[in-house]
């Protein structure tokens, strides 16, 4: 074998020895690449919030209701395994933090990744009052059927897993909203029904046949 | 907000045969009496007068969003506040072609407020408010008629009108019945005309309606997430005449007091 042959096989050796060590940083930089740039509120959010636990937290299956990706326009409630606590208003936080950073897929995403729950509280009446970032305007799909199904995925979330809640207030950044994206009236209150199952909500689909009224409900299931 | 009260003009017509209704019981113990005289009974001038003829003339087209707020848009750069403009200009050549007088609430790229576009409605007598969408999401070439659930009302019940005034931020909740056959009525002609578009038609707390003391519905087409606006604006004549047939089929029940 001649020296020059050998020093060719000695250099391609030690390409491929440093493009196996290289591999793995090349990797990890073209997936940094696909995923987009974090925003702003999703930075802030990594620094500034803990997941939240309390002392009564205890793994349930908790019913999340995300888009369909199997019948159209519709929600599909979907089982998850959650740490929940006992006191409702901490159990809605963690529940609606869920709905936002858990969706399974973008396709079956109902509320803007960007968006993040400021506030929640609880009356004693039932009346509650979830408080979102401006994320969940600004960012949302505008539209009468994207903001009517991510409400209902929202008031169907709690109603399924939290008892004792009536009805809900959606304010944005602390304030009350005309709409939630430009469409959805936000002026009132939504009805949440019971535990499962949920009964059709103020915004569903509705059969009308003369005075007698036949309500389906075909964005839940 | 423009005002506290919208005029009450239809509302309190639609009330005329349930207080008619109630009247029947009220006059039953009276039977047993002794039948007065024929000369005894009262002049015919005091009987009530006859409720005023409705009519039906008006239609006001609500092109959603403008100015600076485009409403949906597609990655393809298509903006819903254009679309619905020249949509708007279509059916209201096909609402003018049937003898309705049409207004819009917008002429140009502008962007009246919620109640701006109601005030346009409510200053209006015998009208009917028709608000034109064009969504993110949904199938394309679907379309979706929405009217205010009736669930949205305080206690499910009336709103009192006072002195003839509805209170305006709830000027929709004595109509919704009435919308909602109107709704009924243009998505069947939406279910014929655009294949995959539902038959009955949906239930949605929309801001723009709560304000307009008229029949009044929301018309969302999908969408704009298409790679032109060509399939969009293949759809304008279809809707157009549409939403003409279905108006004019509701005329009749709206002139004949039926809901």
């Amino acid at each position: 074998m001649s020296k020059g042959l050998k020093t060719t096989i000695l250099i391609l050796s030690a390409m491929v020895v440093v493009g196996l060590i290289a591999l793995p940083g090349l990797r990890q930089a073209i997936q940094r690449l696909q995923n987009p740039p974090k925003t702003e509120e999703q930075s802030r959010r990594e620094v500034m919030e803990e997941p939240i636990s309390t002392p009564t937290d205890v793994q349930v299956q908790a019913q999340m209701y995300w888009l369909s990706t199997t019948s159209p326009n519709t929600l599909e409630a979907t089982a998850i395994q959650l740490p929940l606590s006992a006191d409702p208003v901490e159990r809605s936080k963690q529940l609606l933090n869920a709905l936002i950073l858990r969706a399974p897929s973008p396709e079956k995403r109902t509320l803007p990744a960007q968006a993040s729950l400021l506030a929640f509280y609880l009356q004693p009446d039932g009346t509650a009052i979830a408080d979102f970032s401006d994320e969940i305007s600004s960012e949302m799909p505008s539209g009468i059927l994207s903001e009517q199904l991510a409400e209902e995925s929202i008031v169907q979330t709690l109603g399924a897993n939290v008892s004792g809640i009536k009805q809900l207030k959606i304010l944005v950044h602390g304030q009350e909203a005309e709409a939630l994206a430009g469409h959805l009236d936000l002026y009132g209150f939504f009805a949440v029904a019971g535990s499962a199952p949920v009964a059709p909500s103020a915004a569903t689909p509705a059969t009308v046949t003369g005075p007698d009224r036949t309500q389906t409900n075909p964005s839940t299931k | 907000m423009a005002a506290a009260f919208a005029l009450s003009g239809a509302s309190a017509l639609a009330q005329a045969p349930a207080s008619s209704g109630q009247a029947a019981p009220q006059s039953a113990p009276a039977a047993p009496q002794p039948t007065p005289p024929a000369q005894a009974q009262p002049p015919a001038e005091l009987a009530p007068p006859p409720p005023p003829q409705k009519t039906l003339a008006v239609v006001v087209l609500d092109p959603a969003h403008g100015g600076a707020d485009p409403g949906a848009r597609g990655s393809s750069g298509i903006a819903e506040s254009d679309v619905v403009l020249g949509f708007a200009r279509l059916v209201r050549i096909s609402l003018e072609s049937q003898g309705f007088r049409v207004i819009l609430t917008r002429q140009a790229n502008e962007d009246p407020s919620f109640d701006d576009r109601s005030k346009v409605a409510n200053a209006q007598r015998g009208d009917i408010f028709i608000s034109l969408h064009v969504s993110s999401t949904g199938q394309p070439g679907t379309v979706r008629v929405y009217s205010m659930p009736r669930m949205a009302l305080p206690q499910n019940g009336a709103v009192a009108a006072r002195g003839g005034l509805l209170p305006w931020d709830r000027a929709q909740f004595n109509f919704v019945d009435q919308s909602r056959r109107l709704a009924e009525l243009i998505q069947i002609q939406m279910a014929q005309k655009f294949h995959g578009s539902s038959e009955t038609p949906f239930e949605a707390p929309v801001r723009q309606l709560r304000t307009v003391g008229a029949p009044a519905v929301a018309i969302e087409i999908s969408s704009v997430s298409v790679p032109s606006r060509a399939p969009l604006d293949q759809m304008g004549p279809g809707l157009a005449d549409g939403v003409a047939r279905a108006v004019v089929a509701y005329k009749l029940i709206y002139e004949s007091g039926g809901r």
